[in-house]
């Protein structure tokens, strides 16, 4: 079975979550109750450390299609960073580079977010 | 095609099996000689095929089965995924915009262009209530 986790933690008010693991169909309804659950918090600023992230599928992508325009709208942004080649790959493959702010880390994310 | 070595893995259509399906696949990959990046591929579209039946074919009916067989030969390494439910028609395949689906906020929709983007070669066959998806990677 895959295992996946999320750790949760916030930076200088901006929510950070640590992935750890394969997400996947099985795994990706994980990721979507932290979404909804920052979003019901009102909490727009986010940012997913993809350090500890072995392996996605098109379901842990199709998480992050659904919820960054909502979040966009709020004044908010997903911002991805510390992501393995590996996994950098499949987002390549959807043009993602192109749609979503992918950065080397979590310090660069939050000036992005602290300039912005 | 000419093949030397063949196995099968027959699984109940759940995502719990996810992992076992692509793993059983990524192993055989590796053993018929693709680099860990080819393997990662084969790896990724193996999931997208088989999660396409669960959702698509059964509806995530997860008393149902699915088949998956894989080959590997001189030509380079087949994977069929069979199952018995709702057929995919190829027919109408589009490739996804993905820019607009990101505004229409939908997921998904995207794991067909996957299995094409990572694949050499992909095939849908139709045989009665039998469904099979083959796809080939070239060595």
């Amino acid at each position: 079975m895959s295992l996946f986790t999320i750790t949760s933690g916030i930076r200088d008010e901006i929510d950070i979550l640590h992935l750890d693991g394969e997400l996947d169909a099985h795994t990706a309804s994980h990721l979507e109750d932290a979404f909804k659950t920052l979003i019901a918090q009102k909490r727009h600023k986010i940012i997913v450390n993809c350090q500890s992230l072995a392996y996605i599928s098109s379901a842990g992508l199709g998480v992050f299609m659904a919820y960054i325009e909502d979040i966009r709208s709020m004044g908010g942004d997903i911002k991805l960073t510390n992501m393995s080649g590996k996994v950098f790959n499949v987002f390549d493959l959807l043009g993602f580079p192109a749609l979503y702010d992918i950065l080397d880390d979590e310090t660069e994310a939050v000036q992005k977010f602290t300039i912005s | 095609m000419p093949t030397t070595k063949e196995h099968s893995l027959l699984v109940r259509a759940t995502t719990e099996n996810i992992a076992h399906v692509r793993n059983f696949v990524a192993n055989h990959a590796s053993q018929c000689g693709f680099t860990h990046e080819d393997t990662d591929s084969i790896r990724l579209a193996v999931d997208e095929a088989y999660t396409n039946v669960i959702k698509h074919a059964y509806d995530f009916d997860d008393s149902k089965m699915v088949n998956v067989k894989v080959m590997c030969g001189d030509d380079g390494f087949h994977i069929v995924i069979s199952d018995h439910g709702r057929s995919y028609n190829p027919d109408l395949y589009k490739e996804p915009n993905i820019e607009e689906r990101i505004k229409l906020r939908k997921r998904g929709g995207v794991g067909v262009f996957l299995i094409q983007k990572l694949m050499d070669q992909v095939e849908y066959r139709k045989v009665g209530t039998l469904n099979e998806i083959v796809m080939t990677k070239k060595l």
